[in-house]
């Protein structure tokens, strides 16, 4: 099997969860349904997250600023008439009399994300190694500044509310298996060959005719796309939010995902939001204050992120590409196991 | 007659000889999945001068990083003076007595002549006896006294490299690694570092002389070993080598025995 | 109020504000230069001075001792993370070096909520500093902060430019931020000399945190992030790496944003930290070597 089969066919492996997922609510407590939902959605942020990171080695820290976004436009989008008399008193005509269901408003949310990533992008990309990540926080700050100050129509700091909760489990998964398809199809294919070239070592990638910025710039906008789209999906399951929750709170929990899966491959992207997500849930319950034996821990706030944080710095240190590492999760790789000496 | 290297030191071994100041041992260096050096050993004793000859790429370069400690080896022992090197941080290595001279000189560009100077010294702890030797430096090259106030990215190339000689002399090394100090320069000057090079050697400094030009290499040294993909190809003393051309022609480019 | 009264205001706080600027700026570079890492995590010891002057102060130390406590308290944090946390990573790829940064900060600031709590702290001065000058009857006020501020940045850069002209350490800083590899190859004791410039670097970003906390009144855990974020762009317009340009930039930057507020319409306020952005990503693309620096390794 090809490394671009097997990956597929771990794909439809999930589509089946799919239709799982639509009979989910029925099946299982409503709390694990909504885990199993930001999960999906996390797993997109750092799978597209990790397109232009991991793949092309340029660490971009703006992501979240397209997902913040994609969360406001599209809850604009969809507010009813009510809600935006409500809570958007001033909203200019133009926009007052746009109403989009669900899937429409994530869509252009996603679009207008592409656009916004070429008009940043195209100089941005240019740069090289840290600076890029420096100029793409800036990136990230400018959105944030703009949200909180445009309140026309983000109501600034405050909560945005009203948003129309339609983001089920089966919309989720329906994005996510979409999302790694698309992505797997492109990482596997010569052109994802020629973004791996680009991470591996610019100058040799150059010296065999691949034009670094045009492949960075791609990356950036596919993710960017993502990025919209999941902030679409985001905002319609909260339902209401506020610009500090697209800040950097939420990009360090996206990048840990990313880096402690792995950050070479699909699958340790989407591992990674499972480890982290898992880890999270488990901590903060610590972080409420627990008895062991006769002595009383009181609540530490802020643990559970300070654990995580020593387990980033960790992997950095033993093993930077993650747990996944270069691996891709295929059936050729489990049947190698299943049968040792066997050949792929 | 030159001996073929074959591995092991020969019966006539100067390799084994007890005045051995520094001593190679069947040295593997790597440079990622690369094999840069391939069991090399060499040595050099007290008051020696030896040239380490051989094509671009043969290794030299490696050879004279790994002795001073900016690469580790993958096996094998670099012993200076006894005491084994090959496993200690480069500063280590300066203080033991071993100066590095670079390939392309390396000065501190931003930086003074005279702070140059004063950096070659870095090591040492005894003042009275650094002024001294930075004194002795600027007599040995009344260039670099006239421009001692200057920033050493304004020195020509020539005088750069007096001034990257000077500073790993303030060291006062045992042993003084040479790394292609001819390089870039105009035969004038070439001459002119080549004469210095000999008055050192006259007043006793012992080095190893990684060169291209064989023919002044070979004028200088006492003995010289030639490296092919990183293996001792040829190896004898350098009237042996000076009298045998083809032997060394040989030797660099790899031909049948 | 005449207008030279206004602008003489102005530059008041420009200076007071880009002083700030300067010093975190400036550590900023200095760790760049020595180690081409870009250190999130430098903000965070202004909330460790902060902090820790607070603490100081709340056991009973007078002011003066407790900034210089807290001082010192930064330095010692910032020798602590290097050591800690970048050391093993010391030679890997940009990316590493990056992430490893972002999760010290993280790790900082959720220390600091664990033990201060996510909100403000007030951060007592001693009464003497509650005063003012007031000059031309009131028109220009320039309180006893400002002058603190301006004078314990003085007495800073006076001390590291002393520090690094004229002595041994400062001379191998200067040569190991030029060419890491020759300064190993003249013997000099490299990780030394790094573990001096966190120090110098984090002890600066410690005083820049107890003059933030002196002029905002309060410390809180996340107080040195936006901080940092100006710090870059302050460097990069001086020149990134370049301690001289990190000065430059620095008084350069509070200048801009101080004028920002002070001349332009009162709409185009709020939105201070997105031009300020804007402005690095310009420089960033035009002028990536900034004002100071030659040369430089920024674009492909």
């Amino acid at each position: 099997m090809s490394r671009m089969q097997s990956l597929l066919a771990v794909v439809a492996v999930l589509a089946v969860m799919g239709v799982f997922s639509v009979s989910a609510p029925a099946l299982m407590n409503d709390y694990f349904v909504r885990i199993l939902t930001v999960m999906c959605i996390n797993a997109m942020l750092v799978v597209s997250m990790g397109l232009a990171n991991g793949f092309t080695g340029v660490f971009s820290l703006g992501h979240m600023g397209f997902v913040g976004v994609g969360a406001y436009l599209s809850g604009v989008l969809s507010l009813s008439d009510a809600a935006k008399a409500a809570y958007l008193p001033d909203l200019p005509a133009w926009i007052a009399g746009l109403h989009l269901a669900f899937f429409p408003s994530t869509l252009v949310a996603g679009l207008v994300c592409i656009v916004l990533a070429l008009l940043v992008g195209a100089p941005l990309m240019r740069l090289s190694g840290h600076f890029v990540s420096v100029a793409t926080l800036g990136f990230l700050i400018i959105v944030n500044v703009v949200l909180i100050n445009a309140d026309v129509y983000t109501r600034g700091a405050r909560t945005f509310t009203g948003v129309p909760l339609e983001t089920t489990l089966p919309w989720a998964m329906a994005w996510l298996l979409l999302t790694l398809v698309v992505l797997a199809r492109i990482v596997y294919s010569p052109k994802g060959r020629a973004w791996r070239a680009v991470r591996e070592d610019i100058i040799a990638a150059q010296a065999i005719g691949i034009d670094v910025l045009p492949t960075r710039l791609s990356a950036f906008v596919i993710g960017a796309f993502f990025a919209g789209v999941g902030g679409s999906l985001y905002g319609h399951y909260l339902g209401s939010f506020s610009p500090a929750g697209f800040y950097f709170a939420y990009t360090f929990s996206l990048i840990s995902m990313l880096v402690i899966g792995g950050m070479r491959s699909i699958t340790g992207a989407v591992l990674g939001v499972v480890i982290v997500s898992l880890l999270s849930e488990l901590l903060r319950n610590l972080e409420r204050g627990f008895d062991i034996g006769f002595v009383a821990v009181p609540p530490l706030y802020g643990a559970s992120q300070i654990v995580l944080g020593i387990i980033l710095i960790l992997i950095m240190i033993f093993r930077p590409s993650g747990v996944m590492g270069d691996l891709e999760l295929s059936f050729g790789r489990i049947a190698a196991l299943l049968h040792k000496g066997r050949k792929e | 007659m030159p001996e073929r290297a074959q591995g092991e030191p020969g019966p006539v071994g100067k390799e084994r000889s007890a005045a051995a100041l520094l001593e190679v041992s069947d040295l593997r260096v790597n440079y990622g999945a690369v094999a840069a050096i391939r069991g090399v050993n060499l040595s050099v004793a007290a008051g020696e001068v030896v040239a380490l000859l051989g094509a671009n790429g043969a290794g030299k370069s490696t050879m004279l990083r790994t002795i001073s400690g900016l690469s580790r080896p993958r096996s094998g022992r670099i012993v200076l003076g006894g005491e084994a090197i090959h496993r200690l941080p480069p500063a280590r290595i300066v203080r033991l007595g071993i100066a590095h001279c670079p390939e392309g000189r390396r000065v501190f560009g931003s930086l003074t002549v005279a702070e140059n100077l004063r950096l070659g010294a870095a090591a040492r702890a005894d003042r009275a006896g650094v002024a001294k030797d930075r004194e002795h430096i600027y007599a040995m090259f009344p260039i670099l006294s006239e421009r001692r106030t200057q920033s050493a990215g304004t020195l020509s190339g020539g005088e750069q490299q007096m001034l990257a000689l000077g500073r790993a002399l303030m060291a006062q090394p045992r042993i003084l690694l040479l790394d292609e100090p001819s390089l870039g320069l105009a035969p004038l000057l070439v001459q002119q570092i080549f004469r210095t090079l000999a008055e050192l050697k006259a007043s006793g400094v012992t080095m190893l002389l990684v060169e291209q030009n064989i023919n002044l290499a070979l004028d200088l040294a006492d003995r010289a070993y030639v490296l092919r993909t990183g293996e001792v190809s040829l190896k004898g003393s350098a009237a042996e080598l000076k009298a045998d051309y083809e032997a060394v022609a040989a030797a660099y480019l790899g031909a049948r025995t | 109020m005449s207008f030279e009264l206004y602008i003489t205001q102005q530059i008041i706080n420009a200076v007071s504000l880009g002083s700030l600027y300067a010093l975190v700026a400036i550590g900023l570079s200095m760790i760049f230069g020595i180690l081409r890492m870009t250190n999130f995590a430098h903000g965070d010891m202004m909330m460790v001075g902060g902090f820790s002057t607070l603490v100081l102060q709340n056991l009973g130390l007078g002011f003066g001792w407790a900034v210089v406590g807290g001082i010192g308290v930064g330095a010692l944090a910032g020798v602590i993370v290097e050591r800690t946390a970048y050391r093993p990573v010391r030679g890997a790829p940009e990316v590493t070096l990056l992430l490893t940064s972002l999760a010290v900060t993280y790790i900082l600031e959720n220390l600091g909520i664990l033990i201060f709590t996510s909100s403000a702290q007030n951060f007592p001065l001693p009464d003497w500093m509650d005063s003012a000058f007031q000059l031309y009857n009131g028109q220009i006020t320039f309180t006893q902060i400002n002058l603190l501020t301006v004078a314990l940045t003085g007495v800073a850069l006076t001390a590291l430019g002393w520090f690094v002209t004229r002595t041994d350490i400062g001379l191998g800083m200067r040569a190991a931020a030029e060419d890491m590899g020759a300064a190993h190859l003249v013997g000099l004791d490299v990780n030394r000399l790094i573990v001096v410039a966190f120090a110098i670097a984090s002890g600066f970003a410690g005083l820049a945190g107890v003059l933030w906390a002196a002029q905002s009144g309060v410390v809180e855990p996340y107080m040195g992030f936006t901080p940092l974020l100006k710090a870059f762009v302050a460097a990069i317009i001086g020149g990134f790496g370049s301690i001289a340009g990190a000065l430059l930039g620095g008084y350069l930057l509070g200048a801009l944003e101080v004028f920002i507020v002070a001349f332009f319409p009162s709409e185009i306020s709020p939105y201070r930290d997105a031009i300020v952005f804007c402005l690095l990503i310009a420089f960033l693309l035009f002028r990536p070597n900034g004002l100071l620096k030659r040369t430089q390794e920024v674009k492909l």
